[in-house]
């Protein structure tokens, strides 16, 4: 194994569904070639926003729910960064939801890796956005009666052009999510199904185990309606696999200067060059 | 030779154009010019005015009084035709009223003959115009710089026609050259920005900081810009943030409310060290207030924004010129100290054009601070590695081969990895507060005008020095011992100057446009000085000078001074 991007001892517990995701990360950066300082993880707040701890890259760990603006602008201000945020799903989901829903609509160039265990993990145990209806938690004596945040159908309804969920049980699936996902040109959302062994005692291993199934090779991901149809699937079955990819402009491509030109972060700064601006005032 | 006119109307007459007209117009005839924003919270419909003052010497704030009021409808005349001076003339169209004590001239006529209803108001420009004996030539440069084509001739003609129709009142001497620039606050703020490198700017819209962003996003592919409107101001910070630590100088900014959102993101800034400047134009609060009028109200909230205890820079900004050469300060301070700087504004110095000397650019200077290879150790870097100053060298992520840039909201250590040990934690509080000690070195402490030594002292901050200083000037020519200290540099608190000033003076008079003289406070919590008299004013309208001239004469005679 690679130890480039090794450092720093982690505080999850012991069997935590985090370790399949750091692990699947360091393989998948190291199979693509990458180098540590090439690489920017954002983050926010939680147990998977530690992420940018435990594995040596450039690391923003930010605020609560506030892994993608940075993100977003540090892709803007230096387009030959790889850049890529762990986060959980109160972070994106909960306390992010702006920023996600409107991430998407910008389509800067980040790979997005969210750690949905479904409940809230460092805070111990209240519901998160994406807790079934009716489970009882730390905080929600008598059962969540919010109906979940649907997270893929979000991103396909604003449009997102990659759209994947993975499961941290499944380190070859996951390894090979994250590589399409960091070498997608534009926004990329991974939801990553991974299992809170100290608070969700629903979502365990077993039941993501006893339930995903990976699309098949055949599956034509490309087909928005079908996309829709395969989000909307939950249950007894759940599919993981890329569910929607398609190729659309980033915002790099919108911005004339910045698709031609070097990356913002190299521009000669002169205030020379400001000075004929006087003249709309003349 | 000081004169001041006005015109009015309803939101949607055109009123922003028609006076641009005539700011530009006079300004172009080598005169000095003020004009002053006064307009609601609506698109249509409403009472709004501007007012230009304009004479042949530097003008630094408004006055109440008018030669000449243009009314584009009946509100302005009810409200304003009492505001005319003696011999003042009120211009207006005779379908809003016919009395004689008025000019009144049937511009609809005007406008139908020039075939264009819209520039009645043009040729109600030109009567004014007229009035004073400006050029109508130079107002054909403004009116072909802003129209084209049809829109143009009938501009023309209009104005033309308005001309002719009246008659020369009062005596103008034209300045001999036009080597002056006229621009607001927000304007000369955004050019400061440009000048200094800012390649990122992310903002909401928020009146009245909204047109910073908008000059900057007019140049954005000229100078290579990125202006990105985001969904909230929280969004607006985080993502400066994100550019900054990825190396590129960003800014954002907002009014009261916006900033309000951003405070997290300040915090943020605080313990993350990363460089950020932040322009505060503040309007009236709490909460939605007076969203188009001015106040000077958040002085202590932008102070104390974020939660924790972190060094910041506070600048207040006080005039057009000011801001400018600040801005581009900011810039240089936030990447020395790897701070977040705010920038201190208002409505009144946002949206009031001026007269100036064009900026000197060759005195902006770009200092980064920005470290390569050489801040490794044994091929390590140390985010936040110790040093005496508590600064550390900062690297740009993806610059330096084989070293990697971690920054963390939560407490670190040097590498940037959360801790929780009480040892590094005081280690790191006094890092953070070294740098706010070295910051007190770096401040410039208020700028003195008046007698030296004066038995009346006035304290200000920010946008009133304009009315402040013709206040001094009105009353140093009555015979008054009388002299004014000038905040810019606001937090850290400058305290030599008030200190030594504050001893001599018999009174002192701290003048404030808000409610609880905010200024004083710090001048007593920091100085040990407090101020003996305060003229504060809340009314969401800029004081002018004569306002401070009559309070500072009744105080003074009140305590047997003068």
């Amino acid at each position: 194994m690679n130890t480039a991007f090794e450092t720093y001892e982690t505080a999850w517990c012991p069997g935590c569904g985090n370790f399949g995701i750091l692990n699947a990360l360091k393989d998948a950066l190291t199979e693509l070639g990458l180098k540590p300082h090439q690489v920017v993880i954002a983050s926010g707040i939680g147990q998977a926003a530690k992420m940018p701890h435990y594995i040596n890259v450039n690391g923003f760990n930010g605020l609560h729910g506030r892994a993608l603006p940075p993100a977003t602008a540090i892709n803007i201000a230096n387009k030959d960064l790889k850049v890529i945020i762990d986060s959980g799903d109160g972070d994106t989901y909960g306390e992010g939801g702006n920023h996600f829903i409107h991430a998407i609509r910008r389509n800067a160039n980040i790979a997005h890796f969210v750690h949905d265990n479904q409940i809230y993990g460092l805070t111990k145990g209240q519901a998160s956005p994406t807790t079934a209806k009716g489970q009882k938690t730390s905080l929600q004596f008598d059962g969540v009666i919010l109906d979940p945040v649907k997270p893929i159908k979000l991103a396909l309804t604003m449009g997102a052009g990659f759209v994947a969920r993975s499961f941290s049980g499944n380190h070859e699936h996951l390894k090979k999510m994250m590589k399409e996902a960091i070498m997608y040109d534009g926004y990329a959302l991974l939801d990553i199904f991974q299992p809170c062994v100290t608070f969700n005692k629903v979502n365990t291993f077993k039941w993501y185990n006893d339930r995903v199934y990976e699309l098949p090779d055949d599956y034509d991901y490309t087909d928005l309606d079908n996309a829709f149809k395969v989000a909307d699937e939950w249950g007894d079955r759940i599919p993981i696999g890329i569910i929607y990819k398609v190729e659309k402009p980033t915002y790099i491509d919108n911005v004339s200067f910045l698709k031609d030109g070097p990356p913002l972060v190299d521009a000669k700064l002169d205030p020379m060059m400001a000075e004929k601006y006087l003249d709309d005032f003349r | 030779m000081d004169y001041n006119v006005l015109i009015g109307g309803a939101a949607g007459q055109g009123i922003d154009t028609l006076s641009y007209i005539i700011e530009k117009t006079l300004k172009r005839c080598g005169l000095y010019v003020f004009s002053m924003k006064d307009y609601m919270s609506r698109v249509r419909g409403g009472h709004n005015f501007i007012q230009v003052r304009f004479g042949d010497k530097p003008i630094y704030s408004h006055d109440e009084k008018f030669n000449a009021i243009i009314a584009l409808d009946e509100d302005t005349v009810n409200l304003h035709a009492k505001s005319l001076k003696t011999s003042g003339k009120l211009i207006l169209d005779k379908s809003i009223s016919d009395n004689s004590a008025y000019l009144s001239f049937d511009f609809k006529a005007v406008a139908k003959e020039c075939g264009n209803p819209r520039v009645a108001g043009t040729a109600a420009v030109g009567v004014l115009l007229k009035l004073f004996g400006i050029p109508l030539d130079v107002s054909h440069t403004v009116l072909d710089d802003e129209f084209k084509g049809d829109v143009l001739n009938a501009n023309i003609k209009a104005i033309d026609t308005g001309y002719n129709m009246a008659k020369q009142i009062f005596n103008v001497t034209l300045g001999k050259k036009d080597d002056n620039i006229y621009i607001s606050g927000n304007e000369a703020i955004a050019l400061g920005a440009i000048a200094a490198g800012v390649k990122f700017y992310s903002g909401y819209p928020m009146t009245p900081s909204t047109s910073v962003m908008t000059y900057i996003a007019k140049k954005s592919h000229d100078a290579g810009i990125v202006v990105e409107q985001v969904e909230d101001e929280i969004s607006a910070i985080n993502m400066a943030l994100g550019a900054s630590y990825a190396g590129v100088r960003a800014m954002t900014g907002s009014s009261g409310g916006g900033f309000a959102l951003m405070v997290e993101g300040i915090s943020l800034a605080g313990i993350t060290e990363i460089p950020i400047v932040i322009t505060e134009v503040q309007r009236p609060g709490p909460a939605t207030g007076f969203p188009t009028r001015t106040e000077q109200g958040d002085l202590r909230f932008i102070i104390h924004s974020g939660h924790g205890e972190f060094p910041k820079m506070v600048i207040s900004l006080r005039s057009p010129e000011d801001a400018f050469y600040q801005t581009a300060r900011a810039f240089n301070i936030a990447d020395k100290y790897q701070i977040p700087v705010i920038l201190v504004s208002d409505q009144y110095l946002a949206d009031s054009g001026v007269t100036v000397k064009p900026f000197d650019f060759t005195k902006v200077t770009i200092e980064r601070h920005i470290s390569g290879n050489e801040a490794l150790e044994n091929g390590v870097y140390k985010r936040y590695k110790l040093t005496e100053s508590g600064i550390s060298p900062r690297i740009i992520p993806g610059k330096v081969e084989g070293a990697t840039v971690l920054i963390d909201s939560d407490e670190h250590d040097e590498f940037g990895h959360i801790t929780e040990s009480q040892d590094v934690r005081v280690k790191m509080v006094n890092k953070r507060m070294k740098k706010f000690k070295l910051l007190k070195e770096e401040i410039q402490e208020p700028l003195f005008i008046g007698a030296e030594n004066p038995d009346v002292l006035i304290t200000c901050w920010g946008s009133t020095y304009g009315p402040v200083k013709e206040a001094v000037d009105m009353l140093l020519k009555d015979g008054m011992s009388i002299g004014a200290l000038s905040f810019g540099d606001i937090w850290p608190f400058p305290t030599k100057l008030i200190k030594k000033y504050g001893k001599f003076a018999k009174m002192i008079i701290d003048v404030e446009q808000n409610a609880t003289a905010q200024l004083d406070s710090l001048m007593r919590e920091n100085a040990l000085i407090k101020a003996d008299e305060h003229i504060l004013k809340y009314d969401g309208r800029m004081m002018s000078s004569r306002y401070i001239y009559e309070r500072v004469r009744e105080m003074t005679k009140a305590s047997s001074l003068y």
